[in-house]
C-alpha cells in the first residue's frame, strides 16, 4: 500500500477511535460520578418517588456499560433520545440549532481565515517592525480577553450607542439571507476577534519558519523575484502549515460560539446546550457534547491529515 | 590587461547581535578585506569559525544572511560595483554571474519540488536559456558530476537522492546557467570522507571543463589545497595572509598560517599491547524495536594506559560500541571483561566502582554540562559522589583539576556558556579526570571543534595519559586524529570490525579494500594530492 | 535586580500585585458589604459609589472587590491543583518512559480530544455547582495542558548528554530529576504557570457568566458580568467594569510570564 494511503487510513482509525474514547467519556462524566445523578438532578428536596420514577426515566437500575452501548447504539442510528425537561425528540430540537450554529460559524470562518492569513503574512513582511509589534500586542490583548467582554463592548458601543448593527442576533427562516447576515453581524465580528489572534500568530510563526528555511536562500540567490521566492518556493511548503493553523482554529470557534451564543441570544446549539446545563437534562447536555466534541476532533483530524497529504517525503517515498 | 572578474575593496560587514541582557546592537565581523579573482581562477578562503570566511564569500553575491549587512567598501563583479546596483541589479547578477553552492544541500533544496524544476529555474528565469536547453545542459552536468542515472535522476525529490549525490546537484545546479563565478561554501564538510573525495574530485573536474572561476570556502586547508590556485588565509574578519596554494602551504609566513599547516602533525610514538584492561568478546547489539543487529561479533582490546581508536564512518556502528560498553545498550550477545571482573550488560546494575573506573567524554560539550551547574559543581561532584569529598579539600582538588586542564584560577565560579568552545571541552575531560577513571571512552570528543583547538584537545588527552595512566577508547571519523593519538587501531564498517591490530600493523600494507579507501582518501595537505589518489584508484581499477 | 525588567514586566508585575493585594485584603478595602444594597438600580457612579450601583442597588465596587477575590481564589487554587498534577506527572512520565507514559500520554490525548469547556459543562451538568467543585473540575482539564508541556520539556533535557554524563556516574532518579532536568525545566514551567492563571480567571468567569460557574448572592466577575448584561440594551455599562477587570488581570499576568519566557533564551547560568 501507498504510505500515504496507509498513514492517512490510520489517522481516520484513530479519528474514530478517539471519537468512540471521547463518547465513553462524556457518559461517563454524566453517569459514574461520585453521588447520585437523580438526587443531583433533582436536589436534597426530593420525594423518594420523585427519584425512584427519574431513576427508572434514565435507566439508572440498569449496569452503566449496558446503558452506554444502547445510548451509543440509539446516537450512531440518530436517536439521541428524548429531553428530560420538555419530553421533546433531541434530534429534532437540535437539527435547527446545529444549522444556526453552522450558520454562525462558517461566515466567522469566511472572514476571520482570509483576515488571518493576510495580517500574518503582514506581520512577516515588517517582521520586527511597527507594524508587526502592533499586530503581536494586539494578538496578546486579545488572548486575554474574554469572549464575552468583546461581545458586550460591540454590543454597547456599536449596537447600543451608535446603532449600527442589531445587539441581539434573533434569526428565524422567515429572514432573508441578507436580513440574516445583517443580524449575524455582531456575534460575527466577535467570532472573528477572538480566533483571529490565535490564527495570525501561529500563520505569522509557520510562514517565519518557512521563510527562514536554507531552500528560500538558494532561491534568492538565484536571482528571483520576491513575488516568485514566495508563490514558487515558499507557498508550497507553507500551505499545509497554514491549512493546519486555520483547522485548528476552527475548532476552537466552534467552542467560542457557545458564549457567542449565549451573549447575543442567538438560537443555536451553545445556546441549547447551556439552558440544558442549568436545568440538569442530562440526555440533552450528552448529546450536545458529543456533537460539539465529535466537530472537534473531526476538525483536528482533517488538519492531521492535510499534513500528511502536503508531506513531500510521504507523497514522493523513497 | 583587463579588469578582474571579481575585485573587492576594503570589504566591511556588519551584524546585529541581540544578546539577551542587552539592547541590540550592531557589531562588525569582517573589517575591510581586499582581494581580486582572474577569470577561471579558484581563490579558497579559510579560517576557523568566525572568520567570517563565509559572509566574505556570500558577499560576492551583495547578500547578507540573518542580520548581516554590507556596511563599507566595493564589490566590483565583471567590471561593475554590484553594491550600487541596488536589489533589482543584484538580481541580475544572482544565479546568472554568480551561483552559489550551499553546505547543506540537503536544507537547500526545496523539498517540494524535483530537482530538475530546480536546478534550472535560475537559468530560465535569468533568461539565459530556454527550459529544454537548461535541462540538456543539466543532464550533461549529472553525468559530468557522477550522478546515476543522469538522464531521470532530475525527476526525483531531493529527499529520494543520498546526501553526496545531492551535494553534487547543488552544483549542477550552480554551474547550469553557465556562470562567471560559483561560491562553494564548505561543499564537503558535512560528508562522510569516502564521499568527500569523490564529491571534491567531481567538483574540481566540474570547474576545470567549465572553465568557470570558484572561490572555495572550507576550514579545512588541506581540502582547500586541492581544488585552489590561490588561498586567502582568514581570522576574526581579518586578512592573515594571501598567496598562491603552493607558498602557503610549502612556505607559509604568519605564525597563524604556519600553525594552520602544521595542524595535526602530532607525534605519538606506539606502545605494545599488554594484558588488557577492557576486553569486549564478541559483542552483537541492536536497538529496541529495531530488525537489524548494529554490530556484529565485535571483538577488542584495550591495553591500561593505551589507546584504541575505533574509526569509521557514520553508520558504521561505533558509536554504538560505546553504548555497548557503558552499559546504556545491553548487548544481544557478548561479553566484556574490565579491570579483571566481568561487567554487567545494563548500566543501572553496575557496581560504583565499575562506574567509576570507566568514564565518558562526549562530542558536543556544550551539551554534555548542565548549563545550569558551574564548573565547581560539574568537576566537584564526581568527586563527592565517588569520594565522599567536601569543603575545603574538595575545592582544593577542583582547583587542581583545573591546573590539570591548563585552565588555571577564577573559573571555578563560571557557567559553561561562558567558556569558549575548547575550555568546554576540557572542563568535560576534567570530570571524567575527577573520578580517578581506568580507561575513558572519548566520542568524536575533537569533531566539533576547529583545527587549532582539537589539537590542544589532542595534545593535553596524550599528556594527561602519560601522567595518571589512564586508557582511552577513542571514537573518531578521522584519521588524522588516529594517527596522532592511537596505539592500535580497530576499523569499522557496517556494524563489523574489518581491520584491527596495533597502529603500524593496520597503516601499513597490505591493505584490504576498504581500509586502503578510507586511508587513501584522507585530504593530505600536499599539491596534487587528489590527482594522485585518482590517478592510482584509475590504475587499480584499470588493472583489475 | 529590577535594573534589567522591561518596562511592560514591571507594568504587568505592578497591576498583578495590586489585584493581589485588593483581593487578600477585601473586607477592609472594600466601602460597602458584599450584599449590601445600598442604593438605587444602576445609579451611575457618585462619590459615594465610585462605580455606581448595580441591577438591584449594591454598591458595584464594593461587589468588584469581593468578586476579585473570589475569581482569583478559585483560578489560584486551581492553577495549584493543574500545575502540580500536570507538572509532576509530565516529569515522571518523561523519566520513567515506557508504558507508564503511554498510558498517561493517550489518556491525556483523550481528554484533550473534548474542548475543555463543553467537557466542563457536561460534568457540571450534573455536579453540584459549588467552589471546590468548581476549582477541581478546572484543575483537572487544565493539568493535561501543563502536562502536556512538562513532559515535553522533560523529554527535551531528559535526552541531553549531561543527563546521559548523571546516569552513568550512578546519580539515582531523585538527583536526575532535581538537579539535573528541572533547574533547566524551570523558567519554562514558570511561564506556563502564569498562562494556565490566565485560563483559569476566564475559564471560572465564563462558566460564572454562563451561570454555571459561582452561584448567588455570592459573584465572582463572571457573575457580575451576568447580573449587570441586561443593563447593556439600555446603554448602561455596568457589565463592562467586571469585564475590564478580568482583561486588565489576565493582561498584565501575561505580560509577566511573556517576561519570564523571554529570559529563558538566555541562558547565562541560574544566578540571575
Amino acid at each position: 500500500m501507498h504510505p500515504i494511503l496507509k498513514m492517512v487510513s490510520q489517522r481516520l482509525a484513530l479519528g474514530l477511535l478517539l471519537l468512540l474514547a471521547a463518547s465513553a467519556l462524556i457518559f461517563a462524566g454524566t453517569q459514574i460520578l461520585p453521588g447520585d445523578v437523580a438526587q443531583s438532578i433533582l436536589g436534597q428536596s426530593a420525594t423518594p418517588e420523585a427519584l425512584a420514577n427519574l431513576r427508572r426515566e434514565l435507566g439508572l437500575n440498569e449496569p452503566a456499560l449496558s446503558r452506554y452501548f444502547s445510548w451509543l447504539g440509539n446516537a450512531v442510528t440518530g436517536d439521541l433520545g428524548t429531553a428530560l425537561t420538555n419530553g421533546q425528540d433531541i434530534a429534532t430540537s437540535m437539527g435547527k440549532r446545529l444549522g444556526n450554529t453552522l450558520f454562525l460559524a462558517f461566515w466567522a470562518a469566511v472572514v476571520s481565515v482570509p483576515l488571518a492569513i493576510f495580517l500574518g503574512l503582514l506581520a512577516v513582511r515588517y517582521k520586527d517592525r511597527w507594524p508587526d509589534k502592533l499586530i503581536s500586542g494586539v494578538t496578546l490583548t486579545a488572548i486575554s480577553i474574554p469572549e464575552f467582554l468583546i461581545g458586550y463592548v460591540l454590543m454597547y458601543f456599536i449596537g447600543v450607542k451608535l446603532g449600527w448593527a442589531p445587539s441581539v442576533a434573533m434569526i428565524n427562516d422567515t429572514m432573508s439571507l441578507g436580513q440574516k447576515l445583517s443580524t449575524i453581524a455582531l456575534p460575527v465580528a466577535v467570532l472573528t476577534l477572538v480566533v483571529l489572534a490565535h490564527m495570525m500568530r501561529m500563520t505569522r510563526a509557520a510562514i517565519l519558519n518557512v521563510m527562514q528555511s536554507a531552500y528560500i536562500e538558494t532561491a534568492e540567490l538565484k536571482g528571483l523575484s520576491s513575488f516568485q521566492v514566495i508563490a514558487r518556493h515558499a507557498f508550497p511548503n507553507a500551505i499545509a502549515p497554514i491549512v493546519n493553523v486555520v483547522m485548528l482554529n476552527l475548532a476552537y470557534l466552534v467552542v467560542g460560539v457557545v458564549v457567542v451564543e449565549v451573549v447575543f441570544v442567538y438560537p443555536g446549539m451553545g445556546q441549547y446546550l447551556v439552558d440544558h446545563v442549568a436545568k440538569r437534562d442530562v440526555p440533552v447536555v450528552q448529546a450536545c457534547g458529543l456533537v460539539f466534541a465529535a466537530v472537534y476532533i473531526l476538525l483536528n483530524m482533517v488538519a492531521d491529515i492535510v499534513s500528511i497529504l502536503a508531506n513531500p517525503r510521504l507523497r514522493h517515498p523513497k | 590587461m583587463s579588469d578582474p572578474l571579481l575585485k573587492v575593496r576594503g570589504l566591511k560587514i556588519g551584524a546585529t547581535v541581540y544578546p539577551a541582557d542587552a539592547k541590540p546592537h550592531s557589531i562588525e565581523i569582517v573589517h575591510g578585506v581586499d582581494f581580486d579573482l582572474a577569470k577561471g581562477k579558484v581563490l579558497g578562503l579559510i579560517g576557523e569559525s568566525g572568520a567570517g570566511k563565509s559572509t566574505i564569500g556570500l558577499s560576492a553575491l551583495g547578500y547578507g544572511r540573518g542580520s548581516v549587512e554590507i556596511t563599507g567598501g566595493e564589490v566590483w563583479v565583471n567590471g561593475r560595483d554590484i553594491l550600487k546596483g541596488g536589489i533589482s541589479g543584484l538580481r541580475d547578477l544572482r544565479g546568472a554571474e554568480v551561483t552559489y553552492v550551499a553546505q547543506s544541500a540537503a536544507a537547500s533544496f526545496n523539498p517540494a519540488k524535483k530537482i530538475m524544476d530546480q536546478v534550472v529555474e535560475a537559468s530560465i528565469s535569468q533568461g539565459k536559456f530556454t527550459r529544454a536547453e537548461a535541462e540538456d545542459k543539466a543532464r550533461v552536468l549529472f553525468a559530468k558530476l557522477g550522478l546515476p542515472d543522469p538522464d531521470n535522476i532530475g525527476s526525483r525529490y531531493p529527499h529520494q537522492v543520498s546526501g553526496g549525490q545531492l551535494q553534487r546537484c547543488m552544483t549542477a545546479l550552480a554551474l547550469c546557467p553557465e556562470p562567471d563565478l560559483v561560491i562553494f561554501d564548505e561543499p564537503t564538510t558535512a560528508l562522510d570522507v569516502t564521499t568527500q573525495i569523490d564529491v571534491l574530485a567531481a567538483i574540481k573536474e566540474a570547474i576545470r571543463d567549465t572553465g568557470v572561476a570558484a572561490i572555495y570556502i572550507t576550514h579545512d586547508l588541506a581540502v582547500v589545497a586541492q581544488v585552489s590556485d590561490e588561498i586567502m588565509v582568514l581570522k576574526m574578519g581579518e586578512m592573515v595572509e594571501y598567496g598562491t596554494v603552493d607558498q602557503i602551504i610549502n612556505s607559509p609566513q604568519e605564525d597563524y598560517t604556519k600553525a594552520l599547516v602544521s595542524v595535526r602533525s602530532i607525534e605519538h610514538e606506539e606502545k605494545k599491547p599488554t594484558a588488557p584492561i577492557l576486553s569486549a568478546k564478541n559483542i552483537t547489539a541492536r536497538y529496541k524495536g529495531t530488525k537489524f543487529d548494529v554490530l556484529h561479533d565485535v571483538s577488542v582490546d584495550i591495553s591500561p594506559g593505551q589507546t584504541l581508536a575505533i574509526v569509521g564512518e557514520s553508520g558504521s556502528g561505533k558509536s554504538t560500541l560505546a553504548r555497548v560498553i557503558t552499559g546504556l545498550l545491553p548487548p544481544k550477545a557478548g561479553e566484556i571483561d574490565f579491570a579483571g571482573r566481568k561487567l554487567t550488560p545494563d548500566q543501572p546494575s553496575r557496581s560504583i566502582e565499575d562506574l567509576r573506573e570507566l568514564q565518558m567524554i562526549y562530542q558536543m560539550a556544550d551539551v554534555a554540562m548542565n548549563p545550569r551547574q558551574t564548573v565547581g559543581t560539574i568537576i566537584g561532584r564526581p568527586l563527592e559522589f565517588y569520594f565522599g569529598m567536601k569543603g575545603e579539600e574538595k575545592q582544593k582538588r577542583i582547583q587542581e583539576l583545573l591546573d590539570e586542564i591548563e585552565m588555571g584560577e577564577g573559573f571555578i565560579d563560571r557557567y559553561p556558556a561562558e567558556l569558549s568552545g575548547g575550555q568546554k571541552q576540557r572542563v568535560c575531560i576534567a570530570r571524567a579526570l575527577a573520578a580517578k577513571p581506568k580507561l575513558i571512552i572519548c566520542d568524536e570528543v575533537t569533531s566539533a571543534l576547529d583545527p587549532l583547538v582539537a589539537d590542544g584537545i589532542l595534545k593535553l588527552l596524550l599528556d594527561l595519559q602519560k601522567r595518571e595512566d589512564v586508557a582511552y577508547l577513542f571514537i573518531t571519523h578521522d584519521l588524522a586524529t588516529v594517527r596522532a593519538i592511537a596505539d592500535s587501531i580497530a576499523v569499522m564498517l557496517q556494524g563489523k570490525v574489518v581491520r584491527y591490530g596495533t597502529k603500524s600493523e593496520v597503516l601499513s600494507p597490505p591493505f584490504d579494500d576498504y581500509t586502503d579507501l578510507l586511508l587513501s582518501s584522507v585530504p593530505e595537505m600536499k599539491l596534487g594530492w587528489l590527482e594522485n589518489v585518482l590517478a592510482t584508484r584509475k590504475m587499480e581499477s584499470a588493472g583489475n | 535586580m529590577f535594573k534589567n525588567i522591561p518596562i511592560s514586566a514591571l507594568i504587568g508585575l505592578f497591576f498583578t500585585g495590586l489585584y493581589f493585594f485588593v483581593a487578600i485584603f477585601a473586607p477592609w478595602i472594600a466601602p460597602y458589604g458584599m450584599a449590601e444594597a445600598v442604593g438605587d438600580v444602576w445609579e451611575p457612579s457618585s462619590s459615594e459609589h465610585w462605580l455606581g450601583t448595580d441591577s438591584i442597588g449594591r454598591d458595584l465596587l464594593s461587589r468588584m472587590i469581593y468578586g476579585g477575590r473570589t475569581t482569583i481564589f478559585i483560578a489560584t487554587a486551581a492553577t495549584i491543583l493543574s500545575f502540580t498534577l500536570g507538572s509532576v506527572l509530565g516529569l515522571t512520565a518523561a523519566v520513567i518512559g515506557g508504558w507508564v507514559d503511554q498510558a498517561i500520554s493517550r489518556f491525556v490525548d483523550l481528554i484533550m480530544s473534548i474542548p475543555s469547556l463543553i467537557f466542563a459543562l457536561v460534568v457540571l451538568s450534573v455536579m453540584p455547582v459549588t467552589i471546590p467543585v468548581l476549582i477541581i473540575v478546572m484543575g483537572l482539564l487544565d493539568s493535561t495542558r501543563v502536562y502536556r508541556l512538562s513532559r515535553a520539556v522533560a523529554v527535551d533535557i531528559n535526552v541531553m548528554d549531561y543527563v546521559e554524563a548523571a546516569t552513568l556516574r550512578g546519580e539515582g532518579r531523585k538527583w536526575i530529576i532535581f538537579r539535573e532536568i528541572l533547574p533547566n525545566a524551570l523558567s519554562p514551567l514558570v511561564a506556563e504557570m502564569g498562562l494556565r492563571f490566565i485560563f483559569a480567571v476566564l475559564f471560572v468567569s465564563t462558566l460564572s457568566f454562563l451561570g454555571l460557574g459561582v452561584q448567588p448572592p455570592n459573584a465572582d466577575w463572571g457573575g457580575i458580568v451576568k447580573e449587570n448584561k441586561d443593563g447593556i440594551v439600555y446603554g448602561i455599562p455596568a457589565a463592562l467594569v467586571p469585564a475590564f477587570a478580568i482583561a486588565t488581570l489576565a493582561i498584565s499576568v501575561n505580560l509577566v510570564a511573556d517576561w519570564v519566557l523571554a529570559r529563558t533564551t538566555s541562558l547565562k547560568g541560574g544566578r540571575d
